[in-house]
């Protein structure tokens, strides 16, 4: 390793050959602006295009002025980052950028979390000198997303993750000058397009130019109507993260206070999606051991690895991409929806509300969870079983909104009986979770043994895939994850090919799995941000006494009284789904 | 950028593979595709992107973006007579502009399209290499200068009866 010296600010540095004036200057804690430039070193996610040019610095010797962020450090160089002629340039990139930019801050949704936003306030900008024509273009709304490009600064992270990260490759930078903006081909609305509303182009965009649909009047009309009954589910990853929206550092759990603040928002019942996350475990559990037994038997028509289903962008992108492999996947519907199937069944009965009086709300980190409530194979005469699914940044406007001091919030608990949960169930909000809570289930269903040890740690990292192999009492059952839908392909590719010698894969879509998801609040390119949580989650797992699934009381009383058995006829009507070939090409629309 | 629709026939669809298949089916060499692409269709249709998405095995979008970004692609077939106005700087000064204005006028079209009997298109260009020659058309490969806004009904005339 070749150290290099040189001097930034007047200050000497030593760093490694190859490295960036913006990094070099990081480590003397010198923190250079910039809009594109994005870093989620966790996650191997480099976004350097060097297109802001507000990163620019003065190098002694150089004509013009460089792009720390694609300029590597030499021996002896003598960096400025903060010199009259740096800050005039930088000034001006800005104000550029801005004589651009509507000026309708007030009522963006991005307000107060805008990079753009908190750059203008940093730098003092107090008028804008440029005046002329500004950018326009036709907003798109998606039933998910929202696509404003008038915002939009072509700093193009959103088609680093859309294309590189999840290799959906919808959006791409079209036109040239002017005119340039980021859309998908032909200019087509993201509902026309292959888009599996992942929603970590709005997870990463630095402007309101992508942002999630906002469901939350819908809400609060719902919670004002006296004749509707108003139960809440909030998935496991939420309970991570809220607290970053209040003020607390990443990886802070606030479980008690998030249950605490949904009561004084009104809902009438309070309920954890994490009784569902134990309900699917018991579904695919059983379903995994019923095609690994026939397998085993000598079965040759059983279809293997099985695939999880619980994340809607990776049922989305396999919908697409995979339209042939769609008996692969489990058939268990996500907890989110057979927590709404649930409850307008089995629940409504006990409380004696008509399905139609009843409004289920989840709270989810994510954004393609509005597309999964709205699929038409979760409604009974055109009633949805989740009506509206808001994400864990509209929760906390929502609860910003209600004058709620969420902070001095004491903890309480998740009403009864759709708010029990086990250790098995929190951890679906991380990647390999899943898979960890159905080998735990799995393997005592199986071997009739109890198992000891649940700690699967072979499952755990955020390593983009990974491989391990779990002992059934003798028999080895492979277990493949992925995390990050480019991930996922790759691991769909092996299938395809017959080189997977996987019996069992979980793939999420974002990355991290829901704890980065596209309805979390903006880890604005700080991937410790994700790590945070993912211990957060493997926390809130060790501190549960009931740590697999098949162990949740209610669960089995729901069985008891409802469902029967697993995988039951009942079961098959309310807990399980199809999946539909979905093309990727537009020859004849429009 | 708007378009015009293409059914596209069997052959087409192989005409479209073989030139992929000629450069290896390689992504790097997207620009090289579109290029023969359009020699062959005269444009290249949202149908041919698709096609050629394929053939490279890389987003539709990536290939719209490409084709969106170089003035040199269009989306629009070309009339039988494409028209070229120079709109360099000594074109431009010399009136060049008013001279496509009349083009426009008579043609019913605007830059970029085609007139509906497919027989002239108008687009615009930044110089020839003849400024001396300014304001300068070109129609197909034949060059016309110092045109006047008079001259332009006269060069229409020329391929009344063709």
């Amino acid at each position: 390793m070749e150290l290099i010296k040189l001097t930034i600010d007047n200050r000497t540095v030593e760093v490694e050959k190859g490295t960036t004036i913006f990094h070099a200057a990081k480590k003397l804690d010198i923190e250079i602006p910039t809009l594109c430039y994005m870093n989620l070193a966790d996650l191997n996610i480099e976004h350097k295009p060097g297109g802001c040019r507000v990163c620019v610095v003065e190098v002694e010797g150089r004509r013009n002025l460089a792009p720390s962020c694609a300029t590597v450090c030499n021996e002896g160089m003598m960096v400025k980052t903060n010199s009259m002629r740096v800050l005039n340039s930088r000034r001006t990139v800005l104000e550029l950028i801005l004589s651009d930019h509507p000026f309708d801050c007030l009522i963006c949704a991005k307000s107060g979390n805008c990079d753009l936003q908190t750059m203008a306030i940093k730098m003092g900008v107090r008028s804008i000198p440029y005046q002329g024509e500004k950018s326009t273009y036709k907003p798109d709304f998606s039933p998910a997303i929202i696509r404003e490009m008038d915002k939009c600064i072509m700093c193009r992270r959103c088609e680093t993750m859309c294309n590189d990260f999840q290799t959906v490759g919808v959006l791409s930078g079209i036109n040239r000058g002017f005119e340039a903006v980021v859309a998908p081909a032909f200019e087509r609305d993201l509902d026309h397009s292959e888009c599996t509303y992942c929603g970590q182009c709005v997870a990463v965009c630095p402007t309101g130019a992508l942002t999630e649909v906002d469901h939350t009047p819908q809400v609060i009309r719902a919670l004002a109507d006296p004749t509707k009954t108003v139960v809440v589910q909030t998935a496991p990853a939420v309970r991570a993260a809220l607290g970053e929206e209040f003020g607390l550092e990443p990886g802070t759990l606030v479980t008690g206070k998030l249950v605490a603040a949904l009561r004084r928002i009104g809902f009438d019942y309070v309920f954890d999606t994490d009784f569902a996350a134990d309900l699917t475990i018991m579904e695919e559990g059983t379903e995994l051991l019923d095609r690994l037994g026939r397998f085993l038997g000598g079965d040759k028509t059983v279809k293997l690895p099985m695939l999880t289903s619980c994340c809607p962008g990776w049922v989305n992108f396999f919908e697409y991409n995979f339209p042939d492999m769609l008996d692969i996947p489990s058939t268990a519907r996500s907890p989110q929806q057979m927590f709404g199937s649930i409850a307008k069944s089995y629940f409504a009965d006990k409380i004696k509300v008509n399905r139609k009086e009843m409004v289920v709300v989840s709270i989810m980190p994510c954004v393609a969870k509005k597309f999964e409530a709205s699929r038409e194979e979760f409604k009974v005469d055109g009633n949805p079983d989740v009506d509206f699914s808001i994400s864990t940044r509209e929760l906390a406007a929502l609860i910003k909104g209600a004058n709620i001091d969420f902070n001095s919030l004491p903890d309480e608990d998740f009403d009864k009986p759709l708010g029990e949960s086990t250790g098995a169930a929190v951890i679906f909000g991380t990647t390999g979770g899943v898979i960890e809570a159905a080998v735990r289930t799995a393997y005592e269903l199986h071997t009739k043994k109890t198992l000891d040890k649940v700690d699967f740690k072979q499952l755990r990292g955020l390593e983009g895939i990974r491989a391990a192999s779990v002992d059934f009492d003798g028999i080895e059952i492979k277990i493949g994850i992925a995390h990050g839908l480019g991930n996922a392909r790759k691991l769909l590719d092996d299938v395809k090919a017959g080189r997977s010698e996987f019996h069992a894969i979980e793939i999420m879509a974002c990355p991290g799995g829901c704890i980065g998801g596209g309805g979390q609040p903006l880890h604005h390119g700080n991937s410790a941000v994700l790590t945070a949580r993912q211990k957060a989650i493997y926390s809130e797992d060790e501190m549960k006494t009931l740590r697999k699934s098949h162990e949740n009381p209610y669960i089995i009383k729901l069985y008891e009284e409802f469902l029967g058995k697993p995988m039951s006829e009942k079961a098959h009507h309310l807990l399980h789904t199809h999946y539909f070939a979905k093309k990727t090409r537009h020859i004849d629309i429009d | 950028m708007t378009s015009v629709k293409l059914k596209l026939k069997n052959n087409d669809v192989q005409r479209i593979q073989e030139i992929c298949k000629s450069f290896n089916n390689e992504p790097g060499e997207l620009i090289n595709v579109l290029h023969k692409t359009q020699e062959f269709f005269g444009y290249l249709p949202a149908e041919v992107q698709e096609e050629v998405a394929e053939g490279l095995r890389i987003s539709v979008a990536k290939v719209y973006g490409v084709v969106t970004f170089y003035s040199f692609f269009t989306m629009l077939p070309k009339g039988r007579y494409p028209i070229s106005v120079c709109t360099g700087t000594a074109c431009y000064v010399r009136g060049a502009e008013k001279v496509l204005d009349e083009f426009k006028r008579i043609l019913k079209v605007a830059v970029g399209e085609t007139t509906p009997d497919g027989k002239f298109s108008i687009t615009c260009l930044r110089c020839v290499g003849a400024c001396g020659l300014a304001p300068v058309v070109m129609v197909g490969d034949k060059t016309y200068g110092r045109v006047t806004t008079d001259g332009v009904k006269d060069i229409l005339k020329e391929y009344e009866n063709e």
